[in-house]
């Protein structure tokens, strides 16, 4: 028994990941073919059909670049940065419910790699710390607008993990649970909780923004004004790291997203299809309908940052304290004295 | 099994806390802190308890120890810029800092025996959200409460002192 379930969660373990990286690498290829859409262009279409062997070219040509190193006495620390990025924006897919119990050789099989009766409090703790990897890398560089821009991704990230977690407490106090996996049960049909909590919402999507540092906010990278960001001393693979973990985190947000506002897997009608069709095909199709819900908010990522202009750091700043966490709380003391009613 | 699990993970935080204190660059000092930090919080994880672990990341290696390390970066420290200490400050800084370690010793020795565990008896979880939200608000509201004012008064002292330059310049 033990030893199964080692199996099993290995297996999703290791499909996760796959998922998430190819997710991540082709999440480049939908942003300039949408940022070419949107700009009336064609995009990138020389490498294979319609450029689908765009995101392949690009990491070859990652993988061939010069490998450049400034002249910084931590070694280890400008190596140890990008490296850190990429395992914080893949640890939080661990808590994630991808599907519900799936009953396959005669035993069910939970599509989840771990699930924490704090699994909220967890990812909240992986963004938490994601920070590191920006700010340990842009100390490393031994380069001063390598470090202000650190210094900038890091105090915007930490000021918008504050709303983002009193939009979540408003969410708890509805769901009376911390556990990923029974939210997304909680809301079966078309019981989203989009629905019950509309401002949360919009406060936790912008907050999203801001934390994987996307336009309108990233003024970590701020390419045109701002010499490159935390990344300015970074080539090759190391970039390609960085670049990589920025889509990654844009996936599993995109998902956090879906799961904990939009109903999970849960579609209309899934109670039918499990009774009618089985369970195992219900969920496949529950598994299908949550990737349409990400790649729908991966799509929304993409539309605001060209279409929205980027934010200045003060107007950034103004946005997150003044506006965004009165917000917040108003929206938390509105729920929980309606709650307080309804009971 | 948590017995390898937990010599593992001493090991990691006593390693780092030295580390902490042995490093002569003060960012790697602050980095190997966090090391320690996490490697606490997987024993809290050791030990069941899974919320406290969570929220000890979140607090000490997510908000404490960046605001620190923020502090470190734009201090720019570095050993020819530290003022050397005259001998009796580092003789006192040291008494002091091993009599609060024998305070704190014997608080945990006195207090290992006081634990009350009815929740653990009544068979509740004792370590989720739930229970610990309820014994917080029912029986220990009023430290609860006390930490809040404490907490609120930090935060108000720390934007009068800083606000103090601009009253000085408008005055």
């Amino acid at each position: 028994m033990d030893k199964t379930i080692i199996i099993d969660k290995a297996v999703i373990i290791i499909v996760v990941f796959a998922v998430t990286m190819l997710m991540a690498m082709y999440a480049t290829l939908a942003e300039r073919k949408i940022a070419a859409w949107i700009q009336d262009r064609l995009g990138p279409n020389r490498a294979g059909k319609g450029g689908i062997l765009q995101p392949l070219a690009d990491g070859l040509k990652l993988f061939a670049k010069e490998e450049y190193e400034p002249n910084t006495p931590n070694k280890f620390l400008f190596k140890f940065g990008p490296f850190l990025a990429m395992t914080l924006a893949l640890m939080t897919s661990a808590v994630i419910p991808w599907g519900d119990k799936f009953h396959l050789f005669g035993r069910d099989i939970i599509l989840q790699a771990a699930d924490l009766n704090v699994g909220v409090l967890y990812i909240l703790a992986v963004l938490s710390v994601g920070v590191y990897g920006i700010m340990i890398g842009a100390w490393a560089s031994n380069n001063k607008y390598s470090l202000m821009s650190g210094i900038r991704a890091a105090s915007q990230m930490i000021s918008y993990e504050i709303a983002m977690g009193l939009s979540l407490i408003a969410l708890l106090l509805m769901t009376q649970t911390l556990s990923m996996r029974e939210i997304a049960l909680q809301q079966s049909g078309m019981n989203w909780n989009v629905f019950y909590q509309p401002i949360g919402f919009l406060i936790f999507l912008i907050c999203s923004f801001a934390e994987t540092n996307r336009a309108p906010f990233d003024l970590a990278e701020c390419e045109q004004e701002l010499i490159g960001g935390f990344h300015t001393e970074y080539s090759s693979m190391k970039m390609g790291f960085y670049l990589f973990a920025e889509y990654a985190n844009l996936f599993i947000s995109s998902t956090i997203i879906a799961v904990l506002f939009f109903g999970a897997y849960n579609y209309p009608g899934m109670s039918w299809v499990v009774e009618n069709w089985g369970v195992n095909i219900g969920n496949v199709i529950g598994i299908f309908a949550l990737f349409v819900k990400i790649c729908f908010f991966i799509f929304v990522y993409m539309w605001v940052r060209w279409t929205l202009p980027r934010f200045r750091y003060d107007q950034l700043m103004n946005l997150g304290w003044k506006t965004l966490i009165p917000l917040a709380l108003l929206n938390l003391v509105v729920t929980a004295i309606v709650i307080l009613l309804i009971k | 099994m948590i017995e390898i699990l937990f010599y593992i993970l001493s090991t990691i935080t006593l390693g780092s806390a030295a580390l902490t204190v042995l490093s002569k660059n003060p960012i790697h000092s602050a980095l190997w802190l966090v090391v320690s930090f996490f490697s606490l919080a997987g024993h809290y994880i050791l030990l069941n308890s899974q919320f406290l672990g969570m929220v000890h990341i979140m607090v000490y290696s997510g908000a404490i120890m960046i605001l620190m390390l923020f502090t470190i970066m734009l201090m720019n420290l570095n050993i020819s810029h530290e003022v050397s200490k005259p001998f009796i400050t580092k003789l006192v800084a040291t008494v002091a800092f091993c009599l609060i370690g024998i305070l704190m010793l014997s608080i945990v020795m006195r207090g290992a025996q006081t634990y009350d565990l009815q929740y653990a008896t009544s068979g509740q979880d004792f370590q989720s959200a739930h229970v610990l939200g309820k014994i917080l608000l029912n029986e220990y509201v009023m430290p609860f409460e006390m930490v809040a004012v404490l907490l609120l008064l930090a935060m108000i002292g720390a934007v009068l002192i800083s606000k103090k330059d601009k009253t000085e310049k408008g005055a």
